[in-house]
């Protein structure tokens, strides 16, 4: 199999289940609660934002996910057999290999199950197509800029096929031009390949425009405070961004976004 | 004043930049030449100013003369001075790489061993070498033990450094996809050492030199050896100026050839993706 396959996606409602949350609590140190009695189902397909301030424990609960560290309370249940390769991660930091070429970091995941390069090459090749690098397989991270080299991530993460993306903020760090352009790239990405996102943020405009399920966070201690869905349908362009159902549904998420903030607003503004 | 120049994409600031680029590129080798021609001939100079004073500071023709002459001599000792300066390096490469990833891996083995990497580096190896020579019978094992010590350091701190600054977040993804102990050494922690354990080769070489020069020192006379620094040794009891300065300037050349060497390696290894090894684009 060198394409990568395309999973269809059912409606929301109809979306078999792929992993669930069940009280999920994280304490570090015995004292700092980064992460208390979190609940929460993702189904296969969705597109689901965790959005809240800082300290509101998003990327705590997107690094119990990965596997990275234990709850301290409560259990993840993952519907079917589960294995570390299911999970692609984009980090907000591209995160790439400075010694290897843009192919060579993209094979890491294949190569760290023991595959060749030669044997994924096609596959490597494709995915670079498909986040628009195919002249820059054999360039070096140094020689890309810093939207370029988060392609170059994305594209590591869904090399694999896997029924998991995890993106902790992954265009926090980009201009607003860069981040637009890669907003609209991948949702095209998600609806070719059909996997699932779990998309950290703190831009209530973001989370409206890629998602179709947004989880509101509140700090201290960090907890889901509101599960809010955007149902305008895919695929969403330019159009949406400037659409009247697009400007609803942002004061819907700021106004719960500012109820889960409360006392603290101040930190935030 | 108006400025004008027949192409107006080359103006005069850059007209001015290219002119130094060129005088860059000849200066780069002409000054260091020129500094060592005047310094010939500034020694060949100050060794005739006096009749008294040739005899204790030979001019270089002398010492040119009795290199060609004992030519076969010191290149016999250079190549005992070589055989340990670099087994001494292997050594040390090997014990300090092997001791740094036990470093990383294990709290408990670098709160055993760190201390004594640490006194033995800061201890002079002119005041060790007595006792070394005391306990070690062997005479090539106890000269390379010298230069070893002295080597080691720099490969061990350098390489334990440069093994815990690998990337969290790279760390992370391994993890994440279940990378195994040796694939995150291989793949990941060596390859974001290898700037910083490349820095402590380009000092553990010249180190290994200065170790195997000192060893041969205190061997002295005595010793068996017969290496560069016996020689020096030897010729100035037998007052023999120009063989001196002969080996000395061989001592020099051959710091100097593995400083070039190591920077070379730097270079070619690192010359793709890091910073140090890129030239700036401006």
């Amino acid at each position: 199999m060198t394409e990568l396959s395309k999973r269809p996606i059912p409606p929301l409602g109809q979306r078999p289940r792929l992993l669930e949350m069940s009280d999920i609590s994280k304490v570090f140190n015995g004292t700092v609660t980064a992460l208390n009695g979190m609940n929460l189902t993702l189904n296969e397909g969705d597109f689901l934002s965790l959005l809240g301030p800082s300290g509101c424990g998003k990327s705590t609960a997107l690094r119990l996910i990965a596997g990275l560290m234990r709850p301290t309370t409560g259990r993840i249940t993952w519907n079917g057999k589960h294995d570390r390769g299911d999970i692609g991660v984009v980090f907000q930091e591209p995160t790439l290999m400075p010694w290897a070429t843009v192919a060579k970091n993209v094979w890491l995941p294949f190569r760290l199950r023991g595959q060749s390069f030669a044997s994924v090459q096609e596959r490597i090749a494709n995915a670079l197509k498909l986040v628009g690098l195919e002249k820059f397989h054999d360039a070096y991270p140094r020689e890309l800029s810093g939207g370029m080299k988060m392609r170059v991530s994305i594209a590591r993460a869904f090399v694999t096929n896997p029924r998991l993306i995890l993106m902790d903020e992954p265009f926090a760090a980009l201009d607003e031009i860069t981040r637009q352009k890669l907003n609209d790239d991948l949702l095209a990405l998600q609806s070719k390949i059909g996997c699932t996102v779990i998309f950290v943020t703190h831009s209530v405009f973001e989370s409206v425009f890629l998602s179709d399920r947004i989880v509101v966070m509140a700090a201290r201690p960090g907890r889901v405070v509101q599960e809010l869905t955007v149902d305008a349908p895919y695929p969403r362009d330019i159009a949406f961004r400037t659409s009247a159902d697009y400007a609803a549904h942002t004061q819907v998420v700021s106004e719960a976004l500012r109820r889960a903030i409360g006392d603290h607003a101040d930190d935030h503004l | 004043m108006l400025m004008t120049t027949s192409d107006p994409t080359f103006d005069a600031d850059e007209a001015r930049r290219a002119r130094n680029r060129r005088i860059e590129a000849v200066a780069r080798w002409a000054v260091p030449l020129a500094v060592v021609i005047a310094t010939v001939f500034i020694w060949h100079w100050w060794s005739n100013s006096t009749p008294q004073r040739g005899m204790i500071f030979p001019e270089p023709l002398k010492v040119w003369h009795r290199f060609i002459k004992d030519n076969a001599m010191l290149f016999g000792s250079l190549m005992v001075t070589l055989r340990i300066t670099f087994l001494a390096l292997a050594i040390a490469i090997i014990g300090g790489v092997a001791l740094a990833i036990l470093f990383t891996q294990s709290r408990l083995a670098e709160l055993i061993f760190f201390p004594y990497a640490v006194i033995l580096q800061v201890t002079p190896i002119v005041s060790i070498a007595p006792l070394i020579f005391i306990y070690v019978q062997d005479p090539l094992a106890r000269v390379l033990i010298c230069a070893w010590i002295v080597a080691f350091f720099p490969i061990l701190s350098n390489t334990t450094l440069g093994l815990k600054s690998t990337d969290s977040n790279l760390r992370d993804l391994y993890d994440i996809y279940g990378a195994t102990w040796w694939q995150k050494l291989l793949f990941l922690k060596l390859p974001s050492a290898s700037p910083y354990f490349l820095g402590g080769l380009q000092i553990a070489g010249g180190l290994a030199l200065i170790g195997a020069i000192v060893a041969e020192y205190v061997a002295g006379i005595s010793g068996s050896g017969s290496g560069l620094a016996f020689r020096i040794l030897e010729a100035s009891y037998r007052l023999n100026y120009p063989r001196m300065f002969a080996a000395l300037l061989m001592i020099a050349s051959v710091g100097v050839i593995i400083f070039a060497a190591t920077s070379f390696l730097s270079w070619f290894f690192l010359r793709k993706w890091h910073e140090s090894a890129l030239r700036r684009e401006t």
